[in-house]
C-alpha cells in the first residue's frame, strides 16, 4: 500500500515519458493501481489509475474485463462531474491498454478519518460518556447526502466503503474552531473516488444493493460505530426523491439470501 | 461417570465431532495438548452420499442415508482413534448451517453418544469448523478466509472476538452453480460433481465462452451465470459452434465456467485483502479443494507479495474432525450446549459465534 513498494512494479508506459516530477506510486488496491503524476502538466497533479492485466485470469476474460471496465469508469465519472456529484475530474484515457487520467483528490480517505475519531472515543462496551459526537454525525449525513447525490443522477457505485471516500480539506474559514482540534479529523468535503465497478441505473433495487455494500463495509471496518451509520440513511432519505422507497427495498436486500438468522 | 474424577491433571482434552449439514455424514477425533493446545487428528471418517447423474442430493434421502450409516461412521472413529470413551471429553455436533433434516438426523446422534456416555455437547458453526481447521491445518495465523462450498461463498477476515463476513454470495453460492451445471451436463456426482469438472475442465481451454462476470463490491452473484451457462449447454447439444467454428465441447464448458467463476472469487478475495490490508489467504470448503481455484489464488497472493495455504479434500470437504476442533476451542473456553438447548438451525451466520478462544 506504501508509495516505497513502486519499485516492484514495472511503470505503465504512459509513465514512462519525461515529466516535470516522477511519479509515485500511491495505492495498490485490488482494482489497480493509483500513481500521482504530472505527466499532463507540470504544474498540476494528477492521478493514473492503471489496470495490469492480472495473471490468474484468462487473457481473453482480461482483456475484456479490463476494457470495459476503464471505459465505464470515465463514463460515469464524466457523468457525475456534470451533474454535480463530488467525484475527481477525468483528464485523459486509454481503455485497452487500461489507463486513466484524472483529478487528484487532496485529503484522507474517510475511512482513516473515521479511525481517528474513534481511536480517541471509549469503546462502544463502555459506559456512556456524554460527548459531542455532532462533528462525527455531521460527517455520516454528508456521506448519505454525497451517496444520494450519486444515486440521483443514476450512477451505481459498485463498490461504496469509507476507504472509497476522500475527505477533502475546508478552506480554513469553513473549518469550525470552537469544537477543537478532535472535531478536525472528521472535517472536509466528502469526494467519492474508484468508481471501478459502478454502473448506471435507476432501480431501487440496484439502489438499495449498493446501500447495502456500504453498510456492511461500514459495519465491518468500523463495527464501533455501527449504531451511527443510521445517520448516513437518515440523510440519504432525503437527497432525492426516491430515496424513500431505495430504503425500503434495501430492507428486503438486507433479508434475502442473505442466511440472516431468523427464528423458527 | 467417571470422567469428573480424572479431568483436572489432563494432559489432553479429547473431542469427537459430528458433522452432517450436507450430503457428507462426518465423524472425528480430535486430541488438543493441555498445554500448548496442539491440536492432533486422530481419527477422521466419512461417508458420502450419492445420487444419481442429472440429480441432486434431497434433505429426505439424505437423512435417511446419514440415519442409516451414522453408527457405522462413528464406531469406526473411535476403533480409528484408539481411544476409550472415558477419554473423551465432549461431543462436539454441527448445529448449522446446513440442510435441516440432515442437520437433525446428526444431531440426534450426538445427543445419543452423549446421553450414553455421560459427555457434554457442544454446538458448533459449521463455518466457523471449516475456518479453524484450515487454521490449525496449514498454520496460517490471521488469513482472509475464502470459504467456498455447495452451501456458503463467504469472505471472511477476523476482528474483535468474530468471523466478520466481508463478501458473499447474493444468490447461490459458487458450489450450488458447479453443482447444478453438473447436472445439466449429467456429469457424474461421484466423488464430487465439483471434481469431475475439475477433471473435465482440464481437456478444455481451447476457447472461452463468454459467460456473464458478476462482482457487486466485495460481494458476487452466480445464479445470472448458471443460466447462461445452462442456456450453452442446450446450444451445445443442438451443435453450437465456438468462436473458432470448432463445435462446443462440454470441456469447453467446464472449463470457461471454472475460468469465470473462480476469477470473480480470486477478485472478491483480493479486494478483501486489500481492504483489510493482509496478505495471507485460507481457501476452505468443498470448493477449496479444487486445484485450478488454489492456482489462482496463489497466483494473485503472490502479486501482493503474500501466500495461499489450502488444505485437501480430508479437510476441505465437509469432515468431523473440523467440528471437533471447533468444539473443542469452544469447549476449552468453558462454552456447553445443555441438552435441551442442542438444536439445528438452517440459519446460522458466522458472524454470530463469539470467538472467545481469539485474541
Amino acid at each position: 500500500m506504501a508509495a516505497t513498494e513502486e519499485q516492484q512494479f514495472p511503470l505503465p508506459k504512459i509513465l514512462t515519458y519525461p515529466a516535470s516530477a516522477p511519479p509515485s506510486l500511491i495505492a495498490q488496491g485490488a482494482e489497480g493501481r493509483l500513481y500521482k503524476t504530472t505527466h499532463l502538466e507540470s504544474g498540476l497533479p494528477c492521478a493514473l489509475k492503471f489496470r495490469p492485466s492480472k495473471p490468474y485470469r484468462h487473457p481473453i476474460l482480461d482483456a475484456r474485463l479490463t476494457k470495459a471496465r476503464i471505459a465505464a469508469e470515465a463514463k460515469v465519472l464524466d457523468k457525475c462531474y456534470r451533474e454535480g456529484v463530488p467525484v475527481p475530474a477525468v483528464y485523459a484515457l486509454d481503455a485497452a491498454t487500461g489507463w486513466m487520467m484524472i483529478e487528484w483528490v487532496e485529503g484522507r480517505p474517510v475511512r482513516q478519518g473515521i479511525n481517528d475519531w474513534l481511536g480517541e472515543r471509549p469503546t462502544e462496551d463502555a459506559p456512556a460518556v456524554e460527548e459531542d459526537e455532532t462533528p462525527f454525525v455531521d460527517l455520516m449525513k454528508r456521506i448519505g447526502e454525497a451517496v444520494g447525490n450519486l444515486h440521483r443522477t443514476g450512477v451505481i457505485h459498485g463498490d461504496l466503503t469509507t476507504s472509497n471516500m476522500m475527505l477533502k480539506p475546508w478552506a480554513p474559514s469553513q473549518s469550525s474552531t470552537e469544537s477543537g482540534d478532535k472535531a478536525k479529523v472528521v472535517e472536509g468535503d466528502v469526494v467519492l473516488i474508484d468508481f471501478g465497478l459502478a454502473t448506471q441505473s435507476s432501480s431501487d433495487e440496484d439502489r438499495a444493493v449498493d446501500l447495502y455494500v456500504l453498510e456492511r463495509a461500514f459495519a465491518s471496518t468500523h463495527p464501533r460505530a455501527e449504531r451511527l451509520f443510521d445517520h448516513v440513511l437518515e440523510s440519504y432519505k432525503h437527497a432525492f426523491k426516491k430515496a424513500p422507497s431505495v430504503l425500503i427495498k434495501l430492507e428486503d436486500v438486507r433479508m434475502r439470501g442473505r442466511k440472516k438468522s431468523m427464528l423458527g | 461417570m467417571t470422567t469428573t474424577n480424572t479431568k483436572t491433571k489432563k494432559k489432553r482434552h479429547i473431542a469427537l465431532g459430528c458433522e452432517g449439514s450436507a450430503n457428507k455424514l462426518g465423524v472425528g477425533v480430535i486430541a488438543h495438548d493441555a498445554e500448548t493446545g496442539e491440536a492432533t487428528v486422530l481419527s477422521n471418517v466419512r461417508h458420502t452420499f450419492v445420487s444419481p447423474p442429472g440429480t441432486g442430493f434431497l434433505p429426505k434421502d439424505t437423512a435417511r442415508h446419514h440415519r442409516a450409516y451414522f453408527v457405522r461412521v462413528a464406531k469406526q472413529a473411535l476403533s480409528d482413534a484408539g481411544v476409550s470413551i472415558s477419554e473423551i471429553d465432549c461431543i462436539c455436533y454441527t448445529k448449522g448451517p446446513g440442510m435441516g433434516a440432515p442437520l437433525t438426523s446428526v444431531a440426534a446422534g450426538a445427543r445419543t453418544l452423549a446421553l450414553l456416555w455421560g459427555k457434554e455437547l457442544v454446538g458448533v458453526n459449521h463455518c466457523v469448523g471449516h475456518i479453524e481447521m484450515g487454521r490449525a491445518i496449514t498454520g496460517a495465523s490471521n488469513p482472509v478466509v475464502l470459504y467456498v462450498s455447495g452451501g456458503n461463498t463467504q469472505v471472511i477476515a477476523y476482528a474483535e472476538q468474530r468471523y466478520r463476513i466481508f463478501g458473499e454470495a447474493l444468490d447461490i453460492a459458487v458450489g450450488n452453480c458447479l453443482d447444478r451445471f453438473a447436472r445439466a451436463l449429467e456429469i457424474s456426482n461421484d466423488p464430487a460433481p465439483g471434481y469431475n469438472i475439475e477433471q473435465l475442465a482440464k481437456k478444455g481451454g481451447r476457447i472461452l465462452v463468454d459467460l456473464p462476470y458478476a462482482v457487486k463490491g466485495m460481494d458476487c452473484s452466480f445464479s445470472g451465470i448458471l443460466t447462461r451457462a445452462e442456456e450453452v449447454v442446450v446450444q451445445m447439444k443442438a451443435g453450437k459452434k465456438g468462436p473458432d467454428g470448432e463445435a462446443i465441447t462440454p470441456a469447453d464448458m467446464c472449463f470457461s465456467l471454472q475460468e469465470t467463476v473462480f476469477a470473480m472469487l480470486v477478485e472478491i478475495t483480493e479486494r478483501a485483502m486489500a481492504h483489510v490490508g493482509s496478505n495471507q489467504v485460507l481457501i476452505v470448503g468443498g470448493v477449496g479443494s479444487n486445484v485450478r481455484l488454489q492456482e489462482m489464488m496463489g497466483s494473485m497472493a503472490a502479486e501482493r507479495g503474500g501466500s495461499v495455504y489450502a488444505t485437501d479434500e480430508r479437510f476441505c470437504i465437509d469432515n468431523g474432525i473440523m467440528i471437533a476442533h471447533a468444539g473443542l476451542l469452544a469447549y476449552e473456553t468453558g462454552f456447553r450446549t445443555p441438552l435441551e438447548e442442542s438444536t439445528c438451525t438452517q440459519r446460522f451466520r458466522t458472524d454470530e459465534v463469539f470467538v472467545k478462544w481469539r485474541k
